[in-house]
């Protein structure tokens, strides 16, 4: 891991500031991944059976470049195979079903989920690269939690909308990212099935190992066969599932640019859609924050899961008064992270997903140094394998900059400054995007007033990345619509009039 | 913001419209309209009816009345950004009876008028939803009072424009006034209704509310001059959006009516922007343009509604389809208020706050 020259230790301790303890470095604590189970080789969950494919695809390890397993892309028969069977479990099994019955199947998966939580935390980040730290103690408790949490909705959706009846709306087709490869699909299947419907999940093609342990879940809980499907493969998969027509419900989450790629595709039919999309998140640092807690929420906001995270506070607007300060903190604070092992235990910051976004990382970042803005890395060694990149910073960002307007989806930070609340207000909001934004101050009466002028759809004052199944979280603008968690989550796989 | 807007408007359109085609004086729709825009008197020429001296006092706006007075011609406009305004290209439309008799003429929009109407909703939009809930709710209240005041009026409005029996016209008014009093109280409500607080798991205060979505597009119900037009544009603009209205059906003067009574209620200018004109030369600058947040259409042909679908993808509009009820008791039936028609048109934002001391 990282080894600093004493030079370096000395010069870091120069600088005034915070001091993380950086005199020792820490022996390696991998996770242990003897007790994981998982195939060499996987095709589809369909009707409750994992079938076989025809064309395979590997899947690997972002962290060692090696392959974990291979996985089937389905074509559009496999689809259709997988389309009928949610929707013959949902004509002949699942819409019928007593409410409370529904609850307890999907209690049973949160339960599951609890009990294999290690191992599926170890697969997580084997086959996405995401430290175990995050995937151990943030992932894969949300999944768990995500699925008690909607089990408990299935038998009372008469009190979720006031005045309204409400009903099931078929089957739903889900396409998920691979930031979030198991979270993403709980925010998918468990308010899908609480409101009657059954699903058809593509996974991310990059990571679609958890998935097929769900599938296994799904099976040792004893799901009726066809209420979930999983279905592998990539944009010619997913294409095929949002455009069959015996879909009633499309559920994304990913890029803008695919979002409005279905958008457009369900076109002149009756299927209803949410888009979770790109997002651009500013994180606002006011003079009178406490400067030492809004660094620990800057690096939490944009270094949380390498900045794959759609809502990551990838927009830094610092107050001009205090830019130097908190720079300079936020540097220190930098070195401190730990980058490598995604299985080690002590490791902040895990390996990048794929060999394409690294060097799409790589490529915003050059324009940003084309562009004139100045780049700050951490000095940390990188592993000589796998995907990995340094965390970064960038100052003296203008509004125009590539970084400062697309998202970069990787641990770059860009720093802007403003002298006045109105001018913070307006650059945050001058983007297309509107998922998310943070607010540091101990001025209430302030946090409440910009709380209200950002359009976006989480706002996090005080703190940053903060996620629970019974908090909504989606976007405004060009970030998409509806909501995923709590009540309001229940509302895009119901009718409700 | 509208760079990406299609380049021509369209006018093969016009030509198929009925009741432009109908007009004994408009060979090619755009000039002749345009002669009888910008020559205001010679507009009375334009009716062929004008030079017998009308007794039917429901002919040519401005005919004689029982007492045999010649009364004041009146022209309906646009309202765009709380201003009376005829169209920057000077073409009208022409609203007729079931003789095929000149009724009244109207402004029929065009692209820039269209353009406009966004950046005035734009405008007005952060004022407006920057309000107080109470006193958008006073101000919606208050139209529901204007409509309620022009009764009659609108009554023998319907009847002349709408070719309604005098008990369809009551029925149209009364619920119109009805439906508007209905969501205004939704005002100061629905917030409350629809919000939460979030028990999540961590020592965080964390809440969910309402915001406005933003701009509107409104394509309004075709069989439904009034009523049809209150119960699009109220659910949509109390939460604080501003809207822009675009109306083709059986009689848009009514819209203008509308608009002079949304006038007199203390509306912000820009809040409601009514256009009236043709829907298939407006819509696809609409559909395109970037400063639009969402679309509300009711209404329209499956071409209409597809094209609504595949061009909100540009800028992730929000879309919702209304269905068009088919008669004017269903106009009027209770099911066709709801608060879950507020709900399309507002965004849900989360806040989260550490608790702790």
């Amino acid at each position: 891991m990282t080894t600093k020259t004493q030079e370096e230790k000395a010069s870091t301790r120069d600088m005034a500031g915070l001091l993380f303890g950086d005199l020792w470095d820490y022996a390696p604590a991998p996770e242990s991944t003897e007790h994981v189970r998982y195939a060499q080789r996987y095709g589809h969950f369909i009707n409750g059976q994992f079938v076989d494919g025809k064309d395979y695809f590997p899947t690997i390890n972002p962290a060692t470049e090696e392959v974990i397993a291979e996985f089937a892309a389905a074509d559009e028969a496999e689809v259709d195979r997988a389309v009928q069977a949610a929707r013959n479990a949902y004509d002949g099994v699942w819409s019928k079903m007593k409410p409370a019955e529904r609850a307890k199947y999907i209690y049973r998966i949160g339960r599951l989920i609890q009990e294999k939580a290690r191992e599926l935390s170890i697969l997580e980040t084997m086959d996405g690269g995401k430290p175990i730290r995050e995937s151990r103690d943030v992932d894969v408790p949300l999944v768990a939690a995500h699925f008690l949490y909607y089990a408990g909705w299935a038998d009372k959706l008469q009190y979720a909308f006031p005045g309204a009846r409400v009903s099931s709306l078929g089957v739903a087709g889900q396409v998920i990212p691979w930031n979030f490869p198991l979270l993403m699909a709980a925010w998918k299947v468990a308010p899908a099935l609480a409101a009657g419907n059954t699903v058809v999940l593509k996974p991310a093609e990059t990571t679609p190992l958890t998935a097929m342990k769900l599938a296994e879940i799904c099976q040792e809980a004893d799901l009726p066969p066809g209420v979930v499907n999983i279905v592998n493969g990539a944009g010619r998969t997913g294409a095929a599932i949002v455009n069959h027509p015996q879909i009633d419900k499309v559920a994304f989450t990913g890029s803008t640019d695919v979002g409005k790629i279905i958008q457009r595709a369900i076109a002149g039919t009756h299927k209803r859609l949410t888009l979770e999309l790109g997002g651009k998140g500013a994180n606002i640092i006011f003079e009178d924050a406490a400067i030492d807690q809004a660094v620990e929420g800057i690096i939490q906001g944009i270094f949380f899961n390498q900045g794959h995270v759609c809502c990551a506070g990838s927009r830094l607007l610092v107050q001009e008064s205090v830019v130097d300060e908190v720079v300079q903190k936020l540097r220190i604070r930098m070195e401190s992270l730990r980058v490598g092992d995604p299985l080690d235990k002590n490791t902040d910051i895990g390996a990048i997903n794929s060999r394409a976004q690294l060097e799409k990382i790589h490529e915003l970042v050059q324009s940003g140094v084309d562009e004139g803005a100045k780049l700050y890395q951490s000095s940390c060694s990188l592993p000589e394998r796998g995907f990995f990149y340094r965390p970064s910073v960038f100052t003296e960002v203008a509004q125009s900059h590539r970084i400062a307007q697309e998202e970069i989806f990787g641990p770059v930070l860009s720093v802007l400054t403003f002298r006045t609340p109105e001018e913070a207000m307006k650059k945050a909001n001058n983007t297309p995007y509107g998922l998310s934004a943070g607010i540091w101050s101990d001025k209430g009466s302030k946090l409440f007033s910009v709380a209200g002028a950002i359009r976006a759809g989480v706002v996090w004052g005080n703190t940053y990345n903060q996620f629970d199944p019974a908090s909504p979280f989606g976007g405004y603008k060009e970030s998409g619509f509806g909501r995923e968690g709590g009540l309001h989550g229940l509302k895009p796989y119901l009718e409700v009039r | 913001m509208t760079q990406t807007q299609k380049k021509k408007s369209n006018d093969s359109s016009a030509k198929k419209h009925t009741k432009e085609s109908a007009s004994p004086k408009s060979p090619s729709n755009g000039d002749a309209s345009q002669e009888a825009q910008s020559k205001g008197p010679a507009m009375f020429s334009a009716s062929q009816k004008q030079a017998s001296a009308p007794t039917d006092q429901r002919l040519v706006s401005g005919g004689r009345n029982e007492n045999g007075r010649l009364g004041v011609h009146k022209t309906y406009k646009m309202w765009v950004g709380g201003k009376f305004i005829r169209s920057e290209q000077g073409r009208v439309l022409s609203l007729r009876n079931a003789e095929g008799d000149l009724v009244t003429h109207y402004v029929r929009a065009s692209r820039k008028d269209l353009r406009d109407a966004v950046g005035a909703a734009r405008s007005a939009q952060a004022g407006w939803s920057a309000r107080s809930a109470f006193n958008r709710s006073q101000i919606l209240f208050r139209a529901a009072e204007m409509i309620e005041a022009r009764r009659e009026t609108l009554i023998a409005r319907l009847q002349e424009h709408a070719r309604m029996t005098v008990e369809q016209a009551a029925l149209e008014v009364d619920g119109a006034a009805d439906r508007m009093f209905w969501y205004a109280g939704w005002t100061d409500k629905y917030v409350q209704v629809l919000s939460s607080v979030n028990p999540v798991a961590t020592p965080f205060f964390n809440f969910t509310i309402p915001e406005p979505t933003g701009v509107v597009a409104i394509f309004a119900p075709e069989n439904s001059p009034l009523l049809g037009l209150v119960s699009m544009i109220a659910p949509v603009i109390l939460s604080g959006n501003t809207c822009v209205v675009v109306v083709e059906n059986i009689a848009p003067t009514l819209a203008v009516e509308l608009s002079e009574i949304l006038a007199t209620s203390d509306f912000p200018g820009g809040v409601v922007n009514l256009l009236t004109g043709l829907r298939d030369e407006l819509q696809p600058h609409a559909v395109h343009h970037m400063d639009i947040n969402a679309i509300a259409s009711c209404g329209g042909n499956e071409a209409q509604r597809r094209s609504i679908q595949e061009a909100a993808c540009e800028s992730v509009k929000r879309v919702h389809f209304f269905e068009q009820p088919n008669s004017l008791e269903a106009w009027a039936a209770e099911d066709q208020q709801s608060l879950y028609w507020i709900v399309p048109f507002i965004e849900w934002k989360t806040a989260w706050h550490p608790i702790g001391v």
